[in-house]
């Protein structure tokens, strides 16, 4: 008898357990239709115009407080360096870089710069088990370290690789990386410091609604300079930094494999089920005891009766 | 020990009365009844604890290293590589070898299968300190390990498929606590907690399945959120979940099989008949249940290629190494399962179970390591990451033992239950 009102008891419990679930996979849904907030800023980035002044790299230096670099900013050997087979990439010291593509048939090599696209359903954000992420109203997603535990699944998870973790330190670890300079900047309404450093133009800040128009005019006006996509558009669900290329987008080591929807719905087949397993396995499994021990319980019954 | 159990004949302690009449005190229960000098003899004369203070002696400065220079002094700290051996191994791989404790719990309590219960202990155990060094291993993984507590209470992101795989194997360690608890009870002489634990073994043992099923599969599905960094051939964004949970079944009946293989072989002293006698059944009995976890699984993988329209990788180079994984860790192992049950062949259910565990490894560190970045580079672990990972591994091998030494798994306790 005990353990029938134990079972009932703990049914209760994972029906109350499957409510929550619910509760927090609904929030998810509203999400699914999610294009972004309205007025979030974002950065038209066009390789032609990029000289690879490395002026962006110094300025986020500058602006973030980051360690000083092994090789000051006017030294473009940096170019050059690789490193596991790699071009150079974000890490604990650095928010954003430049890399040089050198394309055959080109007369000029190409830039491209490198930083956080500030997607509008970040991965990042998604993965993230204690919520440390932010995607702002201004577009900017943002990071707290203070609830940080250092698991790393944003890294794993952000299909462009931005995210970054301070390994050398053992007290204080923390992601790295770029946040649109929000705090300082974005929600004073100003462009972040690379775009401001620019001095070509290449970065153009704006409302990311009239980024994508003029992009897309950008190509249109300027036949054949351009290829006929605005990267980041949709890839990954869209995001708040896109760019123009006139070469083929993989050309200039941008990942054209990135899914034109958000990586969240990948997982979602699995936090499906997840409601599923707590409502139905209790009675499923219950449902087995009962039935195999059904002949047991039977032959006791019989015992007894035979007995009086 | 084993010279010891030959020339004393008041060893091993089974009982809570001592031979002469008296009662064992926990003290002396916690010293197997050896005076210090014995206990140190027969400790020194063993020589898997000469190789043990070897793996100590280098491993606990590296750990020492790694808490107070950072992750990055004893691992590339790569940033392409987030996760490195400690998750690969330590969590991707023990958590699937510890399924056993809800298997055999499900097994013996839910579906009333009373002839394995001799076996039952030992896999709730190996399923407990799997999960509990799991979490070992994460402590020693994640940046702030003074923050493993923060998705429970501080800050909490229910959305995220991390967050199911720190409540459920939370929960779950407790779970399994509570499972194995009874055995501790009988050793240490505490019936009330025993009595009460059986009250509640159903509701136990359902809450392990539900655990079990969710972070077995949340642990493939983390894996989703990568759907470019994890080969097609190792990824599946729709059976991932079931992939994982069900090659957890295999993996965890045969590190039983394996785990059992040892405790007869090299702690014959500590088993009593009823253990000896039905060791070699029980695991013909696991046995048939890997068979037949192997084929379904072999299935869904087929499932997989065929529902995402990988077929074309197979014929690249990955492709060949995947078809490799499938044949060795899969097909083989299936086949020595079904012959070895068929024809009563305890031995080669024995080496196919150890060539399931190793190979549930291999698939995990392919899936987290290997064939993760594929487009990239590969990755290749610093040696002293690999020797910390070694280093809690036989940390594993001494609690597991000094655990197996004492409580009633491998026996049953001869005094009041």
């Amino acid at each position: 008898m005990s353990n029938a009102i134990n079972r009932r008891t703990f049914l209760q419990g994972s029906l109350a357990g499957a409510a929550a679930a619910t509760v927090s996979l609904g929030k998810n849904t509203e999400a699914a239709t999610f294009e972004g907030y309205p007025d979030a800023m974002g950065v038209l980035v066009d390789l032609s115009r990029c000289v690879g002044c490395r002026s962006c790299e110094a300025a986020c230096n500058r602006e973030q407080k980051l360690p000083a670099p092994e090789k000051p900013f006017n030294d473009f050997s940096v170019f050059d360096e690789i490193h596991h087979g790699q071009k150079r990439r974000t890490d604990e010291t650095r928010y954003t870089i430049v890399n040089r593509y050198d394309i055959p048939g080109r007369e000029h090599p190409l830039f491209r710069k490198v930083q956080c696209n500030h997607c509008l359903e970040p991965a990042c954000l998604t993965s993230c088990f204690v919520n440390a992420y932010t995607k702002t109203p201004e577009g900017a997603v943002i990071y707290d370290s203070s609830v940080c535990v250092g698991c790393r699944t944003c890294m794993v998870a952000c299909p462009f690789y931005i995210p970054t973790f301070r390994y050398s330190s053992a007290f204080k670890p923390r992601i790295m990386k770029c946040v649109f300079c929000y705090d300082t900047r974005l929600t004073k309404g100003l462009p972040p410091a690379c775009v401001e450093a620019c001095p070509q133009e290449a970065l153009t800040f704006g409302r990311r609604t009239d980024l994508v128009a003029a992009g897309k005019q950008r190509i249109r006006e300027n036949p054949g300079t351009y290829v006929d996509h605005l990267y980041g558009e949709h890839e990954a669900g869209g995001t708040s930094w896109m760019y123009l290329s006139p070469a083929p987008f993989e050309q200039v080591g941008i990942d054209t494999t990135v899914p034109k929807e958000p990586i969240l719905n990948y997982v979602k087949d699995f936090l499906s089920i997840v409601p599923m397993v707590l409502t139905i396995w209790p009675a499923l499994f219950a449902g087995f005891h009962l039935l195999a021990t059904r002949k047991d319980k039977m032959a006791e019954q019989k015992k007894s009766e035979g007995e009086v | 020990m084993n010279v010891f159990v030959k020339n004393d004949q008041k060893l091993p302690i089974v009982d809570n009365v001592r031979p002469d009449g008296g009662v064992w005190t926990i003290k002396e229960k916690l010293w197997l009844g050896l005076s210090k000098e014995e206990y140190k003899a027969q400790f020194l004369r063993n020589p898997v604890n000469w190789v043990l203070i070897i793996i100590f002696a280098i491993g606990l400065p590296l750990l020492l290293q790694r808490y107070f220079m950072g992750l990055g002094s004893v691992t590339h700290g790569s940033d392409d590589y987030p996760w490195g051996l400690f998750l690969g191994f330590g969590l991707f791989g023990m958590v699937p070898l510890s399924a056993s404790g809800f298997l055999l719990g499900t097994t013996v309590e839910i579906f009333g299968r009373k002839d394995l219960a001799p076996i039952e202990r030992l896999a709730l155990l190996n399923g407990l300190l799997g999960y509990f060094f799991a979490v070992v291993y994460l402590l020693v993984d994640v940046g702030m390990p003074w923050r493993i507590y923060y998705p429970m209470i501080i800050s909490l992101g229910p959305a995220a498929v991390l967050f199911l795989v720190a409540w459920h194997v939370a929960t779950y360690l407790s779970v399994q606590i509570a499972e194995i608890a009874p055995a501790f009870f009988e050793w240490a002489r505490w019936l009330k907690g025993k009595r009460f634990v059986k009250s509640i073994s159903i509701g136990l043992t359902i809450a392990g399945i539900i655990l079990s099923t969710l972070h077995q599969g949340a642990l493939g599905a983390l894996f989703t959120y990568a759907p470019t960094k994890v080969h097609p051939l190792w990824f599946s964004a729709n059976f991932q979940w079931i992939h994982f949970f069900c090659s957890a079944i295999f993996a965890g009946l045969s590190m039983v099989i394996c785990s059992a293989a040892l405790c007869k072989t090299y702690l014959v002293w500590r088993c009593d008949n009823r253990f000896l006698d039905n060791v070699d059944r029980n695991t013909l009995a696991l046995g048939k249940g890997c068979a037949y976890a192997l084929i379904t699984y072999l299935v869904i993988k087929m499932v997989g290629i065929a529902h995402d329209q990988d077929w074309a990788h197979l014929l690249t180079g990955w492709g060949q190494y995947f078809l490799l994984e499938m044949a060795v860790a899969v097909v083989l192992p299936m086949i020595l399962f079904a012959y070895g049950v068929k024809h009563q062949l305890v031995g080669m259910v024995r080496w196919a179970a150890l060539i399931s565990v190793l190979g549930i490894v291999w698939n995990r560190l392919n899936t987290a390591m290997i064939c993760f970045n594929w487009r990239m580079y590969q990755e290749i672990p610093h040696w002293k990451e690999v020797w910390v990972t070694v280093t809690i591994f036989a940390l594993y091998f001494i609690v597991y033992r000094f655990i197996l030494y004492r409580l009633p798994i491998l026996y049953e306790w001869q005094g009041e239950k």
